[in-house]
């Protein structure tokens, strides 16, 4: 379905610089990325390496110095209807003052022009896909970690967005909420078929999740490794994280990293 | 998973900690331990002026005093006070609370406003009411304008300033994820900044409540043919000193239970405040 020649999603010299004590700080220095509809493409990086920063100018929250995000042809500025961006911070991200329910309807209430029947039907469709359903009228701060990304994941997914931009989602969470919140994201990607660029700073979960894994140098970054990962589908946590292609990518994208860190593969292993 | 598990501890807030103590219930623990203390003033009262302890025309009996209150209730003539002196209140107040919630956002969420409005707050808001209390009755007279009009310009202020800090704090990850979903401007002021600096204005509107009791009784006392405090103070001076009491002891029980209706409507209005706040500390 990718026919046109026209890339969906294209970041063009992305430079970012930040005014700081002594002169200014080169974040990003000319980033370059076309990103296929329907892929699912991880952003991986040192801390600091200014992958959030990235994934805040694609989702038009904050402006590049230089550069330009273009989404089917029309230039980002400012949020664009048909991205949604889910924080790091779901704590704070939910509305603490809104149940479950009333935080997943909060996006069909402000963007989409539905009858209240709709957004109520669409509320319970979404809260059920993260499987949250019999929690409605709870309030997010009753709800476990876990599930409380599931109710940011299910408002961002009930707008329907083309893209979802994630940042970080799950490095507050346990190892096993953890990988049930892998499942659900990858089932629910694969069964929207929407685009999603996941930020992450662990490779082996970019790896795992991900059609294509970009690696940010240390900054000012540009795309230090750009590799798709052609693992088959569906993925196994266990299976397919042994396979032997996976372990080469994985192995690739950490000596990269090492190297960025000036660590030696092997002291770090 | 097992969501029954992953939400048992947490449920909306009891107002008190109930904690079992040991078997012989800890009366000071309680509630009536602290009427109980009240009751014991009021008898130290009764037997300080019963015993002449206090020789003084000015100092009845507390069982004098309670006797004259009941029989002013029955009369009607404290209610008839009461009424138009919560009337002006409540007018006042609530002008008072809303000016002072529309001017916070206003401040707290346009920088505009805060640089224009900022130094005139601070200029007016230490100047204590009854100091401008005589200006207003020349533009005002004497009537009830008067009296709404100062007890709001008092109450103005603390909601204002607190409706200020709440903007202030809204954190802005809340304010970008509204951006993400297209909310923007007004309803972002509307949807996100006001909910979320609810707590702070509930605080200010608390303050605003006691502020705007005093300013009723002291306008009252100054100009008025009517309302409590005008009451009080004719009382004083038609030495009246049984009645001037019970005045007294209405205002006590009218702001108890002002308070206390306060309170109530501020935990049902923030519940999910009490159990945010306890999962932040945690």
């Amino acid at each position: 379905m990718a026919n046109s020649t026209r890339p969906f999603l294209s970041l063009r010299g992305i430079r970012k610089t930040f005014a700081a004590a002594g002169g200014t700080t080169i974040a990003l220095n000319g980033v370059d990325l076309e990103i296929e509809r329907g892929s699912f493409v991880s952003v991986i990086g040192s801390s600091g390496c200014g992958k959030s920063t990235l994934l805040q100018i694609m989702a038009g929250l904050i402006e590049p110095t230089s550069g330009n995000v273009m989404i089917e042809g029309c230039k980002v500025d400012g949020p664009p209807r048909n991205v949604i961006y889910v924080f790091q911070q779901y704590t704070r991200s939910l509305f603490p003052w809104k149940t479950v329910e009333r935080n997943v309807a909060f996006g069909l209430e402000n963007r989409e022009q539905l009858p209240k029947e709709a957004i109520a039907a669409r509320t319970r469709e979404y809260i059920s896909l993260v499987k949250l359903t019999g929690f409605e009228r709870h309030y997010p701060w009753q709800l476990s970690g876990g599930m409380q990304q599931r109710v940011a994941i299910a408002r961002a997914l009930a707008c329907r967005p083309d893209v979802l931009l994630m940042d970080e989602p799950f490095s507050a969470v346990d190892a096993l909420t953890r990988v049930g919140l892998q499942e659900l994201v990858r089932s629910l990607w694969r069964e929207l078929g929407i685009t999603v660029v996941f930020v992450t700073h662990d490779v082996d979960e970019g790896v795992y999740l991900s059609t294509r894994v970009v690696a940010l140098g240390r900054p000012p970054a540009t795309v230090a490794i750009d590799l798709p990962i052609e693992l088959p589908h569906p993925r196994d946590q266990i299976a397919t994280r042994a396979l032997p292609e996976y372990l080469d990518y994985r192995g690739r994208l950490l000596a990269q990293l090492f190297a960025e860190e000036g660590l030696a593969a092997r002291g770090a292993a | 998973m097992s969501p029954s598990i992953e939400t048992e501890a947490a449920r909306l807030p009891a107002t008190a900690p109930p904690k079992p103590g040991r078997r012989v219930s800890l009366i000071w623990k309680t509630r009536w331990f602290g009427v109980g203390f009240i009751v014991l003033l009021l008898a130290l009262w009764e037997i300080a002026a019963a015993s002449g302890a206090v020789p003084s025309m000015s100092f009845p009996r507390m069982s004098a005093v309670m006797v004259t209150w009941w029989e002013l209730i029955v009369s009607g003539e404290l209610l008839g006070e009461l009424v138009p002196s919560l009337w002006r209140m409540f007018a006042g107040y609530f002008v008072g609370v809303a000016l002072g919630v529309a001017l916070g956002l206003l401040m707290g969420y346009f920088r505009f406003f805060y640089s224009l409005l900022e130094p005139v707050t601070e200029v007016l808001r230490p100047i204590p009411s009854p100091a401008y209390l005589p200006i207003v009755i020349l533009f005002l007279g004497i009537d009830d304008e008067m009296k709404i009009f100062m007890i709001a310009f008092a109450s103005l202020f603390p909601v204002l300033l607190n409706t200020y800090s709440g903007v202030r704090s809204v954190d802005p990850i809340q304010l970008q994820t509204a951006r993400t979903f297209g909310v923007t401007g007004w309803k972002l002021l509307w949807q996100i900044v006001l909910p979320s600096a609810a707590p702070y204005i509930f605080t200010g509107m608390r303050v605003s409540l006691a502020v705007a009791l005093i300013v009723m009784v002291i306008s009252e006392m100054v100009a008025a043919s009517s309302g409590i405090g005008y009451f009080i103070l004719s009382a004083q001076r038609g030495f009246k000193i049984r009645e001037m009491f019970a005045g007294v002891l209405t205002l006590a029980i009218v702001g108890y239970v002002l308070n206390r209706l306060f309170v109530a409507i501020e935990n049902r209005v923030l519940a999910w405040h009490y159990g945010y706040t306890v999962q932040q500390r945690n």
